[in-house]
């Protein structure tokens, strides 16, 4: 089984400097780039591998780079940004690539930003990542001096600078456009589409957001071909994928596998399965903005099509276990105190919405519900649905709450009628 | 280009591209929205304009859209009244009430509330919510805006206007979620002097009147009347309130030619004046001691007057820029036009007819002041807008967004898309430039910036002409300016529509001149294309009006034949304003003075006879702006005890003592006399809208149908209704019946169905933000000279010459403080700072002076004292004097002064 | 005032990007790292710094979390309270700190040397519950984890 992406990932030591780095094949892909390249060729083997966002919409990244405006009439500079913000709750998949591969992160950052012909990259890191920034800001250094960053990389006439951008917390700075006005030192709103940020992106230029994970497999697609991506998956849809699990599993954690790696098989030969006494009742499939699946689910492919098809998202590919000691309704408040507090307060809805949402389940879970509390959610869960709010923020907290309303309505029901959260 | 669009079934016609929203409120559907705001675009934030939309004809489900965000293309369709649609806009009502206090009933909005007006709308009508409200601490914002924080529905539209369209700089959005707050970073005045826009561009009762709150009244018992603002130039077209005699409120009255949806502050709140309890009120008569005016009763007056103005010969009659062309008319009437003189200082006068000159004279074009928004390359000459004619600021920093608004366009996004726009052009302005002799409130969003004399301004004003058309002469020794001013000429005539900016504020008639020669070169370097705009700005609001009567300077008194005996009439004017004391005196030694004036001043004081004269906002007139567009004015408060109009009194007189000529004997006679003698002015009130003509039975209502308590309003004094005061001037009546037609060219207010809010306006527009209906823009009484030669000044000013211990005293305009009338508002006071000489900090240093200390100027006529001020953005050499600083007198600048500082 | 450092700080970061105005929220952090909040004083000499009119700044701070506009302890606790962290028992992790130093979500000891918030997801959820220490991770907590880890801190 190949893990491209983490094949020089080992917990137990310090990731790999330079010279190690480049021993195991590293900076190859930049190489090959500039000089065998061109950025439009670039762009082309991408869109051939069908690789899509790991961030947790799935878009093709190929498809994305090529609405950048490119030759010398584009606009410039142009700029490309890693989101590597990571705070969907329940996520940590980019944690491990950057702290672990400092360098890959690099590496794939030169390759696309060659692919778009971005004149300056920022990896927008969120706070709390420490560990990871120390490590980025050392690659760094270590690829400036060596010229693999910086005026006229390797001779090639390309330039590329380099900049880790560390933010201030909030979860909507993870939404692209939000996460540019965070980078132009603005507040995190999101911004309408279109214009889309390949048109006019950060500082009004041209840009291109991508996450950590889908940039991290730039470079051995570059390496190695688009048919060798796709003939690693078990699926239709190509390439690995870092496979998350936390809540009360034996072993929780994060794993490179083939995309299309059934959930049981996930949660049981790598996360050891349920604690014991515990078993599980549903789980959120990648971060708390998917439908809950249960029982009926588990054996679904862990791809884009086949859990859309069972009803919820891929989104970050890092599940949530429920267990039946955890309250169902205490997990769906948590998460909506969470969306309530991180809205950022641009459009009604959602700034309205989910205080409200967030409020009626604080009061079933005390056991103050009401009869008409549960259409009442129902309906914001319907009116914060997608079209109806400005970003997909709010649309994603509905997702659970939706979920959960029919995988669990005997819960919410015995709250209200019995007065009481039975966990409690 | 036309394209057809489907709302729920039915077929309309809207402009491609245009927003939905924009689209739906052309057509007068009804359709509501928060964020959204003509001049602010859209941003799709508070999501109340969701309408169904259809992706073709088989597409039965179609989806909720904003409509604000969407464009309109040919065979669009989308329905209102979808009833997923229409739920989901009151569920977000219901939103945005979470929180609201409901406090209607001792709101100051309630009755006039968008938010009311759209809960209404969408039908929220029962509360859902069982949870605690959160509440704000309001902040103190100074003495034009109160704020109450927790009626605030988060609609952004505060900040995006106070921020990203009028420049300020202190109010802002703050915190996140649903803890949201819109003010200042702390307590205090609002700095913008276009804060009181707040009050109508906020939906709900956040940001309101505080100067109305004084003396409140429902927005419903108002009478409402049409008026024109008299505190500068521009003429911006206000709405007055009216309530148990006195002027509750201004607000702004779209005029979709001149000030469109905004006014300033000065404008707003400046009305003080007209209920201060220092007005003139009772006719009066100096008795023998010199000193103490016996108050007289009308009759009395009207029989003083008449026999003081007998004998026409030895008559002299001042007339006045701050008087309505109708006023100055009969006072010209009376005294005949040979003895009718401007009231203009003659520094004024020269300048003033210098604009005249340049606009009848010329081929450049004046542009109106809402197209000056359309402007993409712009030179500013002279003087600082925002305190001389601060709407034009407003205007040219709306100009400084068209090259990126066009370059938005190029890359696909529409100009309503207003982030995007702001998004896409970031920091970049303009280009305008700017060459001032101290720091204008736009330099912000400058290009460049020259500090430099006015004579210096001038140079450079001429070396763009010349740069542009080399006929224009060359002017030698430019030095670095030389570069700069081949830049300006670059990119003037790169430009699509180039705007030359200028005025009397600069108080330098080279300056003028200047502006009109970079226009005029304009005009021949870019050949064919459209004729380049040049904008002058003038004192006062009837500057233009007094000039087009062919009044004679001030000066020319002291050439009379006649010397001694005989009166003086002054209209409306403070002598001691217009020149200097000794001049004055001199001019009206051994002569009986009569004034007829609404507010006391040093030439009131010297007054054989004063007559209570009307302010604007109780008598109608016309008024002419710098653009010399002609408009009329409405009394909208009528006139207690011995107060009438100016003219009313001039044409008792002239009645009174010619009794066998035939004399205009209202307002109406005397604009057809004024017509007749002045043809220019003919088209200002020969059209359909005299008002006999018009609306021979019925009159216009100023009252609300909704108007409440109308019968309670005297019944403390009695219990009989009183008969409504009749007003023979206007086609409007103090009343709730007659005329009311959104068709109509009187547009006392804005209501209709459904719309007690401002926001009513666009039923009474063509298309939104476009022309009305049917309300008059007034009429341009000046066209440009189309095929004049080119001709450019003569003399080129010599270079400034900073001069050893002395300094060039310049006048300083001031947006609070520096005009007469609304200088004596309470709440403009409150905004007044102290005036102080502005220096270089250079200069004051090397003067030995630190900030605020008092120093004594001193000048051949005479010296006075002032705290000084010293900043790095003035012109070396000069000093800057603040126009109407209390106590300094009539200076005539720009005049030499030595400075010394007297104490700390 | 700023002190140089401060300063000196403050104009490297803004060498990044193209605009000062992006690196006000650098700014910020940096005179976090100085004076733990930023007080407003501080905001207003980042805002002359900068070159934005302070409500602006105001707006900015008053937005992200990690910005303090109040003062703070010494060192600040990021308990993470977002899902992982609550199925695996994050608020027993609170009330132990409620226990051991009497302080709240929001709320600052009275020597001034510990603050709690509230944090979303740290990224952890593998080793849940979580929280941070000032810049510290600390994971796997349970409440006779956490006695240590609070002992262990200066
Ligand atoms: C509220 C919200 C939060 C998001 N947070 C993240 C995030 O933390 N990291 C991330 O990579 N993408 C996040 N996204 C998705 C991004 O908007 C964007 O789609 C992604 O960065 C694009 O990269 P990709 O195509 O490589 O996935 C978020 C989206 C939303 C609506
Ligand atoms: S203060 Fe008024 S205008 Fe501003 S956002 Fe709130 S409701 Fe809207
Ligand atoms: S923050 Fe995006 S929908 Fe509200």
């Amino acid at each position: 089984m190949e893990r491209p992406l983490t094949k020089n990932i080992d917990a137990g030591r310090e990731p790999l400097g330079l010279k190690d780095y480049e021993a195991a094949g590293g900076y190859q892909a930049v190489r090959k780039v500039l000089q065998e390249m061109t950025p439009e060729e670039v762009t082309a083997a991408v869109k051939k591998s069908d690789l899509r966002g790991r961030g947790g919409a799935g878009f093709p990244t190929g498809l994305k780079w090529s609405f950048v405006p490119m030759g010398d009439d584009a606009p410039r500079p142009k700029y490309l940004v890693c989101n590597a913000d990571e705070m969907e709750p329940g996520t940590f998949k980019d944690r491990v690539l950057l702290e672990g591969d400092p360098h890959q992160m690099v590496e794939a950052m030169i390759v696309a930003g060659y692919a778009m012909g971005a004149d300056v990259g920022y990896i927008f890191l969120r706070w709390a990542y420490r560990l990871a920034n120390q490590r980025l800001l050392a690659a760094i250094a270590e690829a400036n001096a060596a010229g693999y960053l910086g005026d006229n990389i390797l001779d090639s006439g390309y330039s590329f600078k380099l900049h880790v951008h560390t933010s201030a917390g909030r979860y909507i700075c993870g939404e692209e456009t939000a996460l540019l006005n965070s980078l132009e030192g603005k507040r995190a709103i999101p911004r309408a589409k279109p214009p889309f940020p390949q048109i006019s992106g950060l500082w009004g230029k041209p840009t291109i957001v991508q996450n950590v994970e889908t940039l991290c497999n730039v470079p051995h697609i570059i390496n190695r071909g688009a048919d060798w991506f796709k003939s690693i998956s078990r699926s239709a849809e190509g390439g690995t994928k870092l496979y998350g699990v936390s809540g009360r599993a034996k072993n929780p954690g994060c794993w490179e596998l083939p995309m299309g790696t059934p959930i049981r098989e996930i949660i049981d030969e790598y996360a050891g399965g349920m604690q014991d006494g515990l078993k599980l009742r549903g789980l959120l499939p990648g971060g708390a903005s998917t439908d809950f699946l249960v029982e009926e689910h588990f054996d679904t492919p862990m791809d884009y099509a086949s859990i859309a098809a069972a009803g919820s998202r891929m989104g970050t590919g890092t599940m949530i276990l429920l267990d039946d000691g955890n309250c169902p309704v205490g997990m769906v408040l948590n998460m909506m105190e969470f969306f309530a507090r991180e809205s950022c307060g641009w459009c009604t809805p959602c700034r309205e919405g989910l205080p409200w949402v967030e409020k009626i389940l604080q009061a079933i879970e005390d056991g103050n519900g009401c009869a008409e509390d549960l259409d009442r959610l129902s309906a914001h869960a319907r009116d914060l649905g997608h079209g109806n709010t400005f970003c997909a923020l709010a649309p994603g907290a509905m997702e659970p709450l939706q979920s959960s309303l029919k995988y669990f309505r005997e819960d919410f029901q015995s709250h209200i009628t019995n007065k009481r959260c039975p966990w409690s | 280009m036309r394209v057809k669009i489907t709302v729920d079934g039915k077929s309309y016609e809207v402009e491609q591209g245009d927003n939905l929203l924009r689209a739906c409120l052309s057509n007068g559907l009804d359709l509501p929205y928060f964020c959204w705001h003509p001049i602010l675009g859209s941003v799709g934030s508070c999501r109340q304009c969701a309408v169904k939309s259809y992706q073709d004809d088989d597409d039965t489900e179609g989806k909720i859209v904003m409509a604000c965000m969407e464009s309109s293309n040919e065979g669009c369709r989308i329905s209102i009244d979808d009833p997923e649609a229409k739920r989901f806009r009151a569920q977000i009502i219901e939103w945005l009430m979470i929180n609201h206090p409901h406090d209607c009933a001792v709101c100051d909005e309630g009755g006039e509330c968008h938010l009311q007006d759209m809960t209404v709308m969408t039908g929220h009508d029962s509360r859902r919510y069982r949870f605690t409200k959160s509440t704000h601490r309001n902040q103190d914002l100074g003495p034009f805006i109160n704020h109450e924080m927790n009626r605030c529905i988060t609609c952004y539209r505060c900040v995006r206007y106070y921020r990203d369209y009028a420049g300020g700089k202190d109010l802002d959005a703050f915190g996140v979620h649903d803890r949201m707050y819109f003010g200042r970073q702390e307590d205090g005045t609002l700095e913008s002097p276009f804060s009181g826009n707040l009050v109508e561009v906020c939906p709900t009762g956040v940001f309101t009147d505080k100067t109305f709150k004084q003396h409140y009244t429902r927005k419903w018992d108002l009478q409402s009347t049409p008026s024109v603002c008299v505190h500068c130039s521009l003429g911006c077209n206000t709405i007055l309130g009216e309530r148990y005699g006195g002027l509750r409120r201004v607000l702004n009255r779209y005029n979709a030619d001149v000030n469109g949806y905004l006014i300033c502050d000065r404008g707003r709140f400046g009305y003080g004046f007209v209920n201060s309890d220092q007005r003139i009120s009772e006719a009066g008569v100096r008795i023998a001691d010199g000193c103490t005016l016996e108050s007289i009763d009308s009759d009395v007056a009207v029989r003083r007057f008449t026999s003081l103005i007998k004998n026409k010969e030895s008559l002299i009659g001042i007339g006045s820029p701050r008087a309505s062309l109708e006023a100055n008319f009969a006072l010209r009437q009376l005294v005949g036009k040979e003895n009718f003189y401007s009231g203009a200082s003659a520094q004024e006068f020269e300048l003033v007819a210098t604009v005249v000159d340049a606009m009848r004279n010329g081929s450049t074009q004046t542009p109106s002041l809402r197209q000056i928004e359309s402007a993409d390359a712009v030179l500013l000459l002279g003087e600082d807008p925002t305190a001389s004619a601060p709407l034009l600021s407003l205007a040219l920093r709306q100009s400084t967004r068209q090259q990126s608004i066009l370059e938005a366009a190029k890359a696909g996004i529409p100009m309503w898309q207003d982030a995007a726009v702001r998004g896409l052009a970031q920091d970049s302005h303009g280009p305008l430039f700017i060459a001032t002799p101290a720091a204008t409130a736009l330099d912000d969003i400058a290009s460049e910036t020259v500090r430099a004399a006015p004579d210096d301004v001038a140079r450079l004003g001429l070396a763009v002409a010349h740069e542009l058309d080399p006929k224009a002469p060359r002017v030698v020794k430019l030095g670095a300016r030389l570069k700069l001013a081949k830049r300006i000429a670059a990119a003037l005539l790169a430009a699509e529509q180039p705007l030359v900016v200028a005025g009397t504020a600069s108080g330098s008639k080279a300056v003028i001149q200047a502006a009109a020669a970079v226009a005029t070169a304009l005009g021949v370097a870019r050949a064919k294309a459209a004729a380049p705009w040049l904008f002058l700005t003038l004192p006062e609001c009837n500057s233009m009006g007094l000039a087009l009567l062919n009044a004679k300077p001030l000066a020319e008194i002291k050439q009379q034949p006649k010397g001694r005996g005989g009166s003086v009439i002054v209209l409306e004017n403070n002598l001691y304003r217009r020149a200097k004391a000794e001049q004055v005196d001199a001019l009206l030694d051994g002569k009986t003075l009569v004034v007829l004036d609404h507010v006391q001043h040093p030439t009131v004081d010297r007054a054989r006879l004063v007559l209570p004269a009307a302010t604007f906002a109780e008598t109608s007139g016309t008024l002419v702006n710098n653009e010399g567009r002609a408009q009329e004015f409405h009394t909208a408060v009528m006139p207690t005890g011995a107060i009438r109009p100016s003219h009313g009194w001039l044409l008792s007189g002239l009645t009174a003592c010619r009794p066998d000529e035939k004399h205009a004997l209202s307002l109406e006679d005397l604009r057809a006399a004024c017509a007749a003698e002045f043809p220019e002015l003919a088209s200002t009130w020969l059209s359909d809208e005299s008002p006999t003509l018009r609306y021979a039975k019925e009159k216009v209502p100023r009252a609300s149908f909704r108007a409440s308590g109308r019968t309670a309003m005297h019944a403390n004094v009695s219990v009989h209704e009183p008969t409504p005061p009749e007003d023979p001037d206007s086609a409007l009546a103090f009343s709730m019946e007659g005329f009311r037609d959104p068709d109509a060219q009187l547009i006392p207010s804005y209501w209709a169905p459904g719309w007690n809010s401002v926001q009513a306006l666009s039923k009474f527009q063509f298309e939104v933000g476009g022309p009305m209906r049917g309300g008059k823009p007034g009429v341009r009484l000046i066209q440009p000279c189309k095929d004049a030669p080119p001709s450019y000044p003569d003399e080129i000013p010599a270079a400034f010459a900073a001069r050893e211990g002395e300094w060039l005293l310049l006048p300083l305009s001031r947006v609070f403080g520096g005009e007469e009338l609304s200088s004596m508002d309470p709440a403009i006071q409150v905004r007044t700072s102290q005036a102080q000489l502005l220096l270089h900090e250079d200069d004051g240093l090397s003067l030995g002076l630190s900030e605020g200390d008092i120093v004594e100027i001193q000048s051949e006529v005479g010296s006075f004292s002032l705290p000084v001020a010293m900043r790095k953005n003035v012109c070396r050499g000069v000093a800057m004097l603040p126009l109407d600083t209390p106590g300094v007198g009539f200076l005539q600048l720009p005049l030499y002064a030595s400075i010394r500082r007297v104490s700390g | 005032m700023l002190n140089d450092q401060v300063q000196k700080e403050i104009r490297g970061e803004l060498e990044h990007y193209p605009t000062p105005r992006a690196g006000c929220i650098e700014a910020l952090k940096i005179v976090q790292n100085h004076e733990r909040w930023v007080s407003d004083t501080a905001l207003q000499e980042v805002a002359d710094l900068i070159g934005i009119p302070a409500a602006e700044l105001e707006g900015v701070a008053t937005f992200y979390n990690l910005i303090y506009r109040q003062p703070v302890g010494k060192h600040v606790i990021l308990l993470c309270d977002s899902v992982s962290c609550w199925l695996t028992g994050c608020g027993k992790i609170r009330a132990g700190i409620k226990q051991r130093l009497n302080i709240d979500f929001g709320q600052t000891t009275a020597d001034d040397r510990f603050t709690l918030l509230p944090m979303a997801c740290l990224g952890n959820c593998d080793h849940a519950p979580s929280m941070m220490v000032g810049e510290v991770l600390h994971q796997d907590l349970t409440p006779e984890s956490l006695d240590q880890i609070l002992e262990g801190v200066d």
